[in-house]
């Protein structure tokens, strides 16, 4: 190191090869260019152009995911139950001939199996699997669009408090913090008192309960972001606040809120199934899971497998929910 | 005499506040950068040095800007950054543009590479297929195939690729200083000197004017024309490379200079000329900063602190009160060059 010689030698070449051009080439493979282009026109010619273009658009980050997603089976399995979910959810009028609100005094608690009603009546003689597939309905939505409409303003809230940081950060964590002071329960149970019944109050919510829990999970991942040196080397290239969000936060911080949201799914539709337990949320004729399991709360003696029913696909839509969203969270990790 | 500097600093200082408790009372002031001005002139490589701490990377930050610093003025090819005529934040970006050590953090993860290196161009108005294709013609710069490589992801390539890409995402939109903050330094000796080798043919293609900031002084001595020596936010000397390798003036660079490992045995040292750890930079001493780790230190040097003053010709500076003849301190004026001769110190060829 003494003394200025015209190149630093690379590891193992000695210090007199110093003009040595070959040696610029990194020990793990990358090529000076002019060696680079003799093996692509012997062994790649015809493709070259497709990797050019390949190479000028980049494969797509989702697309990356959505590779590794279908290696994974289990996740896939879960996913296409939870596809089937849905769809008898949407597609009920057509799966069955039965109205659900009809009542038939003659035909009580009717056991699993029976003609004309293949899962069974409830309580007050309605068809069971048409307040099934209807109760799909409602206890989706209650499941999905709280989560929604949550991500939507927790999730902007809490990138914007950690991307700005300083008193912005603070202002919007201490209100969260607030409403992080109630039970979620609690919180709902109040809103509903207040607001009273029905399906529209239960989402609005369940929704402010959702708020909070998404500001502080994407707040966290913002600041963690954010400190980055690629975010530095973005901010020093000149770059504008908006495209930096966009190109350098956003896609880094989505993955995680994404996956918690999945995860929320399932404790919403519990929480809703929860408040129409007690009698907060959807009012009774109407069938939801949760509802149907309190009103057959009663029959678990007379005809078990009836009562468990509702109980049972509130525990596997949650389950799809939440393994699916474990299935996501691998896909999405970049480092596997 | 000199050419006109393409970049100007003067007296830049930045104090963090050190803040604690329910009240966020300040405990103290550390003080990363403390008036430090330099130049660096229009084609030249300006290495940094100094230990860990002593503000190098602080100094980079607040060149880009990255660090709003608290006071100090930088001058960009004549006009001053910020000033009513001078260029503005987004222009000065333009024209400096840094490669941080970290070659994996500094890559969003989530970008294909070829992407990250045409972020800046799209964010400075080219139209994304312009953009890629500039990025194409950059990694080839860099000695990256792009039809192989620009597609691929961080994590898909090693560090001394990841470093290349780097750089090409620094070139991208065109600077004319790059400030190279610890750019080789996590990087095997085997590659790093590859990449230092790339840095040098770069220079000479795209004619840009580098700050090379390191710890590791071989490799500031290969690369740099000019180098300054910083001490706890401070600069002890700045001068040719040559020159201050020669004869370092300053106790501190010869010290510094001294620890540098050696093949040749008869230029090994048998004790440390350092010890101990800098001193707190929330409460640094009195006058000299370094002189709780000086051999040479007396009562004038806790007392005032010794400016930075220009000791001959070539340009070359020191802030040291031995080096002047009328500042008190028992070896000032020729005393200095019998410290120069302190054993086992002695000048490289």
């Amino acid at each position: 190191m003494n003394q200025p010689s015209p190149r630093i030698a690379g590891g193992l070449v000695g210090p007199g090869q110093s003009a040595g051009r070959s040696a610029l080439e990194d020990g793990n493979g990358v090529a000076s260019p002019n060696v680079d282009r003799t093996c692509s026109t012997v062994l790649a010619l015809p493709s070259d152009e497709t990797a050019l273009a390949r190479a000028r658009h980049g494969r797509g980050y989702w697309k990356n995911v959505w590779t590794r997603l279908r290696e994974d089976k289990i996740t896939i399995v879960v996913i296409v139950v939870l596809i089937a979910i849905v769809l008898t959810a949407v597609l009920a009028p057509l799966l069955t001939p039965h109205d659900p609100l009809a009542t038939s005094v003659f035909n009580r608690l009717k056991p699993t199996g029976t003609a004309g009603h293949w899962l069974g009546t409830d309580e007050i003689g309605r068809d069971l699997w048409a307040r099934m597939v209807y109760g799909g309905r409602l206890s989706l939505v209650c499941g999905v669009l709280p989560v929604t409409v949550a991500l939507l303003v927790g999730g902007t809230l809490g990138i914007l408090a950690g991307f700005a940081g300083g008193v912005v950060n603070s202002a919007i964590m201490r209100a969260m913090d607030v409403l992080y002071a109630f039970p979620s329960i609690l919180l709902a149970i109040a809103i509903c008192g207040i607001l009273g019944a029905g399906i529209g109050n239960t989402i609005l919510a369940l929704s402010v309960t959702f708020v909070p829990p998404f500001v502080r999970i994407s707040e966290a991942v913002t600041t963690q972001v954010r400190s980055l040196d690629f975010v530095e080397a973005a901010r020093a290239s000149g770059s504008r606040t908006a495209l930096i969000l966009r190109y350098h936060i956003l896609n880094n911080v989505l993955g995680p809120i994404l996956v918690y949201a999945t995860s929320l799914i399932s404790i919403s539709i519990i929480l809703a199934s929860g408040l129409s337990f007690l009698g907060l949320g959807v009012s009774p004729p109407s069938p939801e899971w949760g509802l149907m399991l309190n009103n057959l709360r009663p029959a678990i003696w007379v005809n078990p497998m009836v009562a468990a029913l509702p109980g049972v696909m509130i525990f596997l839509t949650s389950m799809c929910f939440n393994l699916t969203s474990d299935g996501i969270r691998q896909a999405m990790d970049v480092r596997l | 005499m000199t050419p006109t500097p393409l970049l100007s600093v003067r007296n830049l200082t930045k104090h963090f506040p050190v803040k604690s408790g329910l009240f966020r009372r300040t405990l103290g002031v550390v003080q990363a950068v403390d008036a430090v001005s330099f130049d660096v002139l229009p084609g030249e490589t300006l290495g940094v040095v100094g230990e860990s701490g002593c503000g190098k990377s602080t100094t980079a930050r607040l060149l880009v800007r990255l660090t709003e610093p608290d006071s100090g003025e930088i001058t960009f090819d004549g006009a001053q950054i910020g000033g009513r005529d001078g260029p503005s934040l987004r222009d000065l970006r333009r024209r400096m543009q840094m490669v941080f050590q970290d070659s994996y953090a500094s890559l969003n993860p989530r970008l294909p590479v070829g992407m990250s290196v045409a972020y800046g161009p799209f964010a400075h108005g080219l139209h994304r297929a312009e953009a890629l294709e500039r990025a194409a013609m950059l990694l080839e710069a860099v000695g990256l195939d792009p039809a192989r490589y620009a597609h691929r992801y961080p994590h898909e390539l090693s560090g001394g690729q990841r470093q290349r890409v780097n750089i090409a995402r620094a070139l991208a939109i065109e600077p004319r200083v790059v400030i190279l903050d610890e750019a080789v330094s996590a990087l095997d000796k085997s590659v790093a000197a590859q990449v230092l080798n790339l840095l040098v043919d770069l220079k000479e293609r795209f004619q840009l004017t580098y700050v090379f900031i390191s710890h590791d002084l071989g490799v500031v001595r290969y690369l740099s024309d000019r180098v300054l020596v910083m001490y706890l936010g401070k600069v002890v000397e700045v001068g040719p490379v040559s020159e201050v390798w020669a004869h370092p003036r300053h106790p501190y660079s010869r010290a510094l200079l001294a620890a540098m490992p050696t093949m040749d045995p008869s230029r090994r040292i048998t004790e440390a000329l350092l010890t101990g750890d800098p001193p707190n930079p929330i409460n640094p001493p009195s006058g000299c900063r370094f002189r709780t780790r000086c051999r040479f230190a007396e009562e004038v040097c806790a007392r005032r602190e010794p400016p930075l003053r220009m000791l001959d010709a070539t340009d070359h500076a020191a802030a040291c009160h031995m080096l002047a003849p009328d500042t008190g301190h028992s070896l000032a004026g020729g005393g200095a060059e019998q410290v120069g001769q302190a054993p086992a110190v002695g000048p490289t060829r």
